[in-house]
């Protein structure tokens, strides 16, 4: 299992019910699995298949991401407070990538 | 007074002008990719930038602070006087490794040594590039200045006859920048990471199916020189995000 260099860019408050933006980048080569190499061999799949982002265990925003994403996926949306809490985002994919990184928003 | 007041108007016009004339490679991209620079959260050379802080903490803070570093980018190439030669920012870094830390030096376009350079460069963003006053300097410079006037490779091109005298027009589907090297190092849409500006050079040379100077050498050292000298007075913006 290995890790991923991360920017995860959210409020650190907002009001209740306010509509906040979370943005996630993610640092990736997202190797496509169909180029070659330069001696001619392929360069073997390396793709983030799964983003996910839980508000306290809730799961409010999910991606599916495939080949022909460029490198360093950039994902942004919006998310409207229910209550103070923490967020927690996910990256998963291929060569067992696994990483995740959590924002505590405080609710006023 | 008024007459004061109004040449220092037509002074202030005329320096406008001569600014306007020389253009950073940002104001050449696309609205869209404007963009991607200018948003800290979505600019990927920030990826780089977090690694070479972390770097930085770990092994750079017993001598420097990063309010230590403002500025320092903006002089750089400079003079080394126990070398007796220009040195660029990544060969600073990598002497300060070798003569201070006592490490082995970190290889050219490492992740390492591209984390630690943008995260210098950084320090730096916004400020004027300010080449030292140095007169050891002079030869290194000409020396640039004759680099990037002399035809190269099989396609028999100068960096000046584009940079210089095509300026602004298209070269296939992209727009021929001015050269000035304001942003490095930087996210090339096109790498799909980050790159320093001797592998942009590089990159030109075999562009024009030349054979590219090695990494660190003394002729990308005073080519960079000459390009910094150039560029005087403009913003630094590392990390910049070109196509």
């Amino acid at each position: 299992m290995s890790t991923l260099r991360v920017i995860v860019t959210a409020p650190t408050s907002a009001r209740v019910g306010e509509v906040v933006e979370i943005r996630a980048l993610a640092q990736h080569p997202m190797e496509t699995g169909y180029r070659r190499s330069s001696e001619g061999e392929i360069l073997q799949r390396d793709l983030l298949r799964r983003v996910e982002c839980r508000f306290e265990g809730e799961l409010v925003f999910a991606a599916d991401l495939h080949a022909a994403i460029a490198a360093n996926p950039y994902l942004a949306f919006h998310l409207k407070l229910p209550r103070s809490g923490t967020l927690t985002i996910t990256w998963a994919g291929d060569r067992g990538v696994a990483h995740s990184e959590s924002v505590r928003i405080t609710a006023t | 007074m008024r007459a004061a007041a109004l040449g220092l108007l037509v002074l202030c016009a005329a320096l406008s002008s001569a600014q306007a004339q020389r253009l950073s490679g940002f104001d050449f991209m696309s609205p869209a990719t404007q963009a991607l620079q200018k948003d800290d959260a979505q600019n990927p050379g920030f990826l780089w930038l977090k690694d070479g802080q972390q770097r930085f903490d770990s092994s750079c803070q017993r001598c420097h602070t990063a309010a230590s570093l403002r500025g320092v980018a903006a002089r750089y190439p400079a003079m080394d006087s126990l070398l007796g030669k220009p040195v660029t920012l990544s060969a600073r870094i990598n002497l300060c490794q070798t003569r201070h830390v006592k490490g082995k030096p970190l290889a050219p376009e490492s992740e390492a040594l591209l984390g630690l350079e943008t995260y210098v460069a950084h320090q730096s963003r916004g400020q004027p590039v300010q080449p030292p006053v140095d007169p050891r300097l002079a030869p290194f410079v000409q020396q640039g200045r004759k680099l990037y006037d002399h035809r190269i490779g099989q396609l028999d091109f100068s960096c000046a006859q584009c940079h210089d005298q095509q300026a602004g027009r298209r070269l296939a589907g992209s727009t021929i920048p001015q050269a000035h090297p304001t942003g490095y190092p930087l996210y090339r849409l096109e790498w799909q990471g980050v790159g320093s500006l001797q592998r942009r050079l590089r990159h030109c040379m075999s562009g024009v199916r030349a054979q590219p100077y090695a990494f660190a050498s003394d002729e990308l050292t005073a080519l960079e020189l000459y390009l910094m000298q150039r560029a005087a007075g403009m913003p630094i913006e590392t990390p910049a995000v070109r196509p």
